[in-house]
C-alpha cells in the first residue's frame, strides 16, 4: 500500500450511504425540539426500533453515542468527569461516557446539542448494567421511563413463560407509554410493515455475514462487521433505508467475491489472507483503526464474530415476523447474543469455528462488560478442547483509552499468529 | 448457653469451607439432598418443602486459597465467582445435588452457565425474578418460574411437593424471618449488647444449618444477649450497605466496630430478611410467595426502582428507623450492582444530610488498618460535627 493510501480512507458506496443515514438521523434528533418529533432513548440489544418508529418517534442509543465519542477520542475526558463526580472506576465506561457527555452539553456528532429524551425505554436485555444506567439517566432527565424486562435464557431455551411475559409487558406497559408520550395511537399495521422491512434487510445482512465462509473471505466480520451491523442494530431496522443499504452492501460483496478480492480496509483492499479468526467480545473503540490495522497488516481476517450478534442473532434463522408482531419482537429480544447462556454461546462459537474454517479463536475481553467477559477464559478453553484450534486472549476496554495498550495488544497478537503457524505446521507433520 | 458458646459454634461453621455440618445433615438419613444457592434471594421454602436443605454459598472467604478459580477470571472481575469455582473444583461442594444462581448481576448469571459446563451431571439453574412489580405481569411470570423450580425440586428430591408442604415451610420460614428481625431490632436498640460480628456469624450459621436448627440457635442467642453485661461505648450509629453478595472478611466487620461505630443495620445475607412481612399460610402458597416478593420484599441494588422517588428510599428509611448517624458504603471491588447504584444512594443521603463514606473490599482483603482509620475518622467527625459534615 502506498504512503498516500494510508492517510486516505477508502469508502464504498454502502459506507457513504450509511454515513448519510446516520447524519440524517442525528439531524432529526437534534432538531426534534423544532419539529416536535418525540425521542426515545433505548439500548441496542433488544431495541424495539420497529415499534418506536411505528409511533413516529426517533430512537437515540446511549451506547452508540459513547462509541461515537470513543472513536472521536472524546470519551476519555468524559469518563474522568464522571469518575470525579462519584462514579466508580470499576463500572462500565459506556455509562460513564454517557454521564460525562451530559456534563459537556450532550453534543451530537453534528455539533448540535441533543435534546433531553421524552422517554427512557429500558430494554433490559442481556446486561444488568442497563438497569442501573437508566436509573442514573432518569435522575438526570427526570422524564417518563418504561422498562421491558427480557428474561435471561439460563437453560438455553426460550420458554412460553418468558415469551408471554415480554409480550404482556409490550401490550400493557410499553405500548400504552409510547401512545401517551407520542400522542399517537398504536397502529399494528404500521408495525407489521416495519417488521416486514426488517426481515428483508435481515436476509441480506445474513447473506453478507455468511459470505465469509468462502476461503479468501470478501469481508472482515468484526472490524468491517461493525459497519455492516450498524443500520440493523441502531435506528434503521424496519426502514426502507436499511433495505437499500443492505442491497447495496450485498451487491458490493458479490462483486468482491467475483473478483476474488478480500475485505476492504481503511487502507484499501486487504492483501493475502493468512489467518482466519473468530472473535468473541466487542472491539475497542478508542483505537479502533489502530487495532484493526494490527490484524490486516498481518493478513488476519475475522471471518465471524459474536459482537455482530449482540443486537440480534439472525444467522440462525430468526427473522422479524409481521404475522406475529409482538411475539416476534419478544423472540428477537430473548435471542440476543448476551441474553444466551454460556453453553449456548460456546456452541455458537464452535459452529462458527467449523462453518467458517477458522484457524483460531481470539477473545477481546472488555473490562467494562461483565455480561460478555465473565466466563470468557472458560469459553476459550472449551473451544480449544472441542476444535483443537488455538485460542488467544487480549484485554482492552470499550471507550476508556486508559485500557488500550497498543504495544501489549500487538505483542500478544504477533505471538498468537506465530502460534497458529506452529499449529498448522505440526498438524501437517502428523 | 452463653453468647460466647453460641458464637463459637457459629464461628466454627463459618470457618469450615468443607461444609461439614451440611454434609452431616445429608448423611444422617438416606435420600437426603442439598441444594446450594448464591446471593441474593431464592424462595428457600420450595426446597425445604421437598425435604431438602437449602445451602447458602457465599464464596470462600479469606481462608480459602484460590488457585484454580483465578484461572477462570480476568483481574477486573470480583472474587466471589473465583472462590465459588474453587469450592466446586476442589470437591468441597461434591455433596451438593443442585445449584441455584439467582438474578443479581451478570457475573453470577454467567456463572450459572459455567457451572453447567463444569459439572454437566449436576443440576444448575439461573433463577430469575421479576423486575416488574405488577401482579398480573411480573407476578404471573414469577409464579410460573417458581412452579418450574418446584417441578425441578420434585425431580431431584423424588418427592411430590404439595401446596400444603410449601405452606408448612412458609410457616417455619416466617418464624425464622421474625427471629432474624428480632435479632436486628435488638442490635439496633442495644448495639453494645449485640456486636455486629456476632450478628454476622449468627446469620452465617443459618446459611449452612437446617432452618429447624437455626431457629433455636437464634432464640438462645437473643435470650443470652439480653443477659449480657457489656459496656455501652460512645460509638456512633452507622449503617453499612453494599455487601449483599460477596461478603467482607470478618475482620473488616470487627474493624468497623473497633473504630468507634455501632452498626445498626446492614445488608449481609439478605435472603434471611428479603421477605419483610409474614407470608400468608392460607391459600395458594406460590401466589403468596410471589405477592410477598412483589410487595413486601427488601430493596437492594439488584432490584429495579420503578420510580425515581423509590431510589435509595429503603436506605433512608433504615437510617431513620435505626436512628443512624451515618452510612458506610462498603462494596466489593468490581461489584456492578452496588457500585453502579452508589452515586444514586450517595445523592439520596446527601439530599437528606446523612453523612457517608465509601470504600471497597474483597472477601480476602487482609489489610484492615486503612479501613479502620477511614471509619474511625468518619465516626470521630460525626461525633464532633454531627450533621454539619
Amino acid at each position: 500500500m502506498s504512503a498516500n493510501a494510508q492517510t486516505e480512507v477508502i469508502k464504498d458506496l454502502s459506507m457513504l450511504k450509511q454515513k448519510e443515514m446516520i447524519a440524517r438521523n442525528y439531524d432529526a434528533i437534534t432538531s426534534a425540539p423544532e419539529t416536535g418529533q418525540k425521542v426515545a432513548s433505548t439500548f441496542v440489544p433488544g431495541n424495539l426500533n420497529e415499534l418506536i418508529n411505528s409511533f413516529g418517534m426517533l430512537n437515540n442509543l446511549p451506547e452508540i453515542n459513547a462509541i461515537n465519542n470513543g472513536m472521536r477520542k472524546q470519551s476519555g475526558a468524559m469518563i474522568m468527569d464522571a469518575e470525579r463526580s462519584g462514579h466508580s472506576e470499576d463500572v462500565c465506561t459506556y455509562v460513564k461516557a454517557d454521564i460525562g457527555m451530559m456534563s459537556k452539553g450532550n453534543i451530537a456528532p453534528n455539533g448540535k446539542p441533543m435534546p433531553a429524551p421524552d422517554l427512557l425505554l429500558l430494554s433490559y436485555t442481556g446486561c444488568f448494567t442497563f438497569m442501573k444506567w437508566f436509573e442514573l439517566l432518569r435522575k438526570e432527565y427526570n422524564c417518563e421511563t418504561v422498562m421491558l424486562q427480557v428474561p435471561y435464557t439460563g437453560d438455553g431455551v426460550v420458554t412460553d413463560n418468558m415469551r408471554d411475559f415480554v409480550v404482556k409487558q409490550l401490550k400493557e406497559e410499553v405500548i400504552p407509554t409510547l401512545e401517551r408520550v407520542s400522542g399517537n395511537k398504536f397502529d399494528i399495521d404500521r408495525l407489521r410493515e416495519n417488521l416486514a422491512r426488517s426481515a428483508k434487510a435481515e436476509d441480506d445482512l445474513v447473506w453478507v455475514l455468511d459470505s465469509a465462509k468462502k476461503v479468501r473471505s470478501p469481508i472482515d466480520a468484526y472490524f468491517g462487521g461493525v459497519y455492516y451491523i450498524g443500520p440493523i442494530f441502531t435506528a434503521f431496522r424496519g426502514t426502507q433505508d436499511a433495505i437499500e443499504y443492505y442491497q447495496l452492501l450485498r451487491a458490493e460483496i458479490e462483486k468482491r467475491m467475483e473478483a476474488g478480492l478480500g475485505p476492504i480496509t481503511p487502507e484499501g483492499d486487504m492483501g493475502e489472507e493468512k489467518y482466519r479468526l473468530v472473535v468473541e467480545g466487542p472491539p475497542n473503540w478508542t483505537s479502533f483503526r489502530e487495532f484493526w490495522k494490527m490484524f490486516y497488516d498481518e493478513g488476519a481476517v475475522v471471518v465471524s464474530s459474536t459482537y455482530t450478534k449482540v443486537g440480534g442473532v439472525y444467522d440462525q434463522g430468526f427473522r422479524h415476523d409481521p404475522e406475529n408482531p409482538l411475539e416476534s419482537l419478544a423472540d428477537y429480544c430473548l435471542g440476543c447474543y448476551t441474553n444466551r447462556n454460556m453453553p449456548s454461546r460456546v456452541d455458537m462459537i464452535e459452529n462458527y469455528m467449523n462453518d467458517f474454517q477458522a484457524d483460531g479463536l481470539l477473545i477481546n475481553s472488555i473490562k467494562s462488560c461483565n455480561s460478555f467477559s465473565a466466563g470468557q477464559l472458560m469459553m476459550m478453553n472449551e473451544i480449544e478442547k472441542r476444535t483443537g484450534k488455538p485460542g488467544a486472549f487480549i484485554e482492552t476496554d470499550l471507550v476508556d483509552p486508559r485500557y488500550f495498550s497498543a504495544a501489549n495488544v500487538k505483542n500478544r497478537l504477533e505471538s498468537y499468529f506465530q502460534m497458529v503457524d506452529q499449529k498448522r505446521q505440526s498438524s501437517r507433520q502428523f | 448457653m452463653s453468647t460466647a458458646e453460641i458464637i463459637a459454634r457459629c464461628e466454627e461453621l463459618y470457618e469450615d469451607t468443607t461444609f461439614a455440618a451440611s454434609r452431616a445433615w445429608k448423611e444422617a438419613e438416606p435420600g437426603r439432598k442439598v441444594i446450594g444457592f448464591m446471593p441474593v434471594y431464592i424462595p428457600e421454602e420450595i426446597i425445604h418443602a421437598a425435604g431438602m436443605l437449602p445451602l447458602g454459598i457465599l464464596g470462600g472467604g479469606d481462608e480459602l486459597e484460590v488457585i484454580h478459580g483465578d484461572a477462570f477470571y480476568q483481574s477486573y472481575i470480583c472474587r466471589i465467582p473465583r472462590s465459588t469455582i474453587e469450592l466446586g473444583l476442589t470437591g468441597r461442594l461434591d455433596f451438593v445435588d443442585g445449584m441455584l444462581f439467582p438474578s443479581i448481576c451478570d457475573v453470577i448469571r454467567n456463572l450459572s452457565g459455567m457451572w453447567k459446563l463444569m459439572k454437566p451431571g449436576i443440576y444448575a439453574k439461573y433463577f430469575d425474578v421479576p423486575q416488574n412489580y405488577r401482579d398480573d405481569i411480573g407476578g404471573k411470570y414469577y409464579q410460573q418460574e417458581m412452579q418450574e423450580l418446584r417441578h425441578d425440586m420434585e425431580k431431584i428430591s423424588g418427592r411430590k411437593i404439595t401446596d400444603e408442604a410449601i405452606s408448612n415451610s412458609i410457616k417455619i420460614y416466617n418464624e425464622h424471618r421474625q427471629l432474624v428481625r428480632d435479632v436486628y431490632a435488638l442490635r439496633s436498640a442495644e448495639p453494645w449488647k449485640v456486636p455486629s460480628s456476632e450478628v454476622y456469624l449468627l446469620m452465617r450459621a443459618g446459611m449452612v444449618l437446617p432452618v429447624e436448627e437455626h431457629i433455636p440457635m437464634m432464640q438462645a442467642y437473643i435470650a443470652a444477649a439480653q443477659e449480657e453485661d457489656r459496656p455501652m461505648r460512645d460509638n456512633c450509629r452507622v449503617i453499612t450497605t453494599g455487601a449483599f453478595c460477596e461478603q467482607p472478611p470478618l475482620n473488616l466487620i470487627k474493624s468497623i466496630e473497633m473504630s468507634g461505630c455501632y452498626v445498626v443495620d446492614d445488608d449481609y445475607m439478605m435472603v434471611n430478611r428479603w421477605l419483610m412481612e409474614e407470608v400468608p399460610t392460607e391459600g395458594d402458597p406460590i401466589k403468596n410467595l410471589a405477592d410477598a416478593f412483589l410487595h413486601h420484599s427488601a430493596d437492594s441494588s439488584a432490584k429495579y426502582s420503578d420510580t425515581q422517588e423509590k431510589v435509595g428510599q429503603y436506605l433512608y428509611d433504615s437510617v431513620q428507623k435505626n436512628k443512624a448517624e451515618g452510612v458506610i458504603f462498603a462494596a466489593p471491588s468490581f461489584c456492578d450492582p452496588a457500585l453502579l447504584e452508589r452515586p444514586l444512594l450517595a445523592a439520596k443521603m446527601a439530599e437528606n444530610k446523612v453523612p457517608h463514606i465509601s470504600f471497597k473490599y474483597a472477601e480476602n482483603s487482609g489489610q484492615m488498618q486503612p479501613i479502620r482509620e477511614q471509619t474511625g475518622t468518619f465516626a470521630d467527625s460525626i461525633k464532633l460535627w454531627g450533621k454539619e459534615i
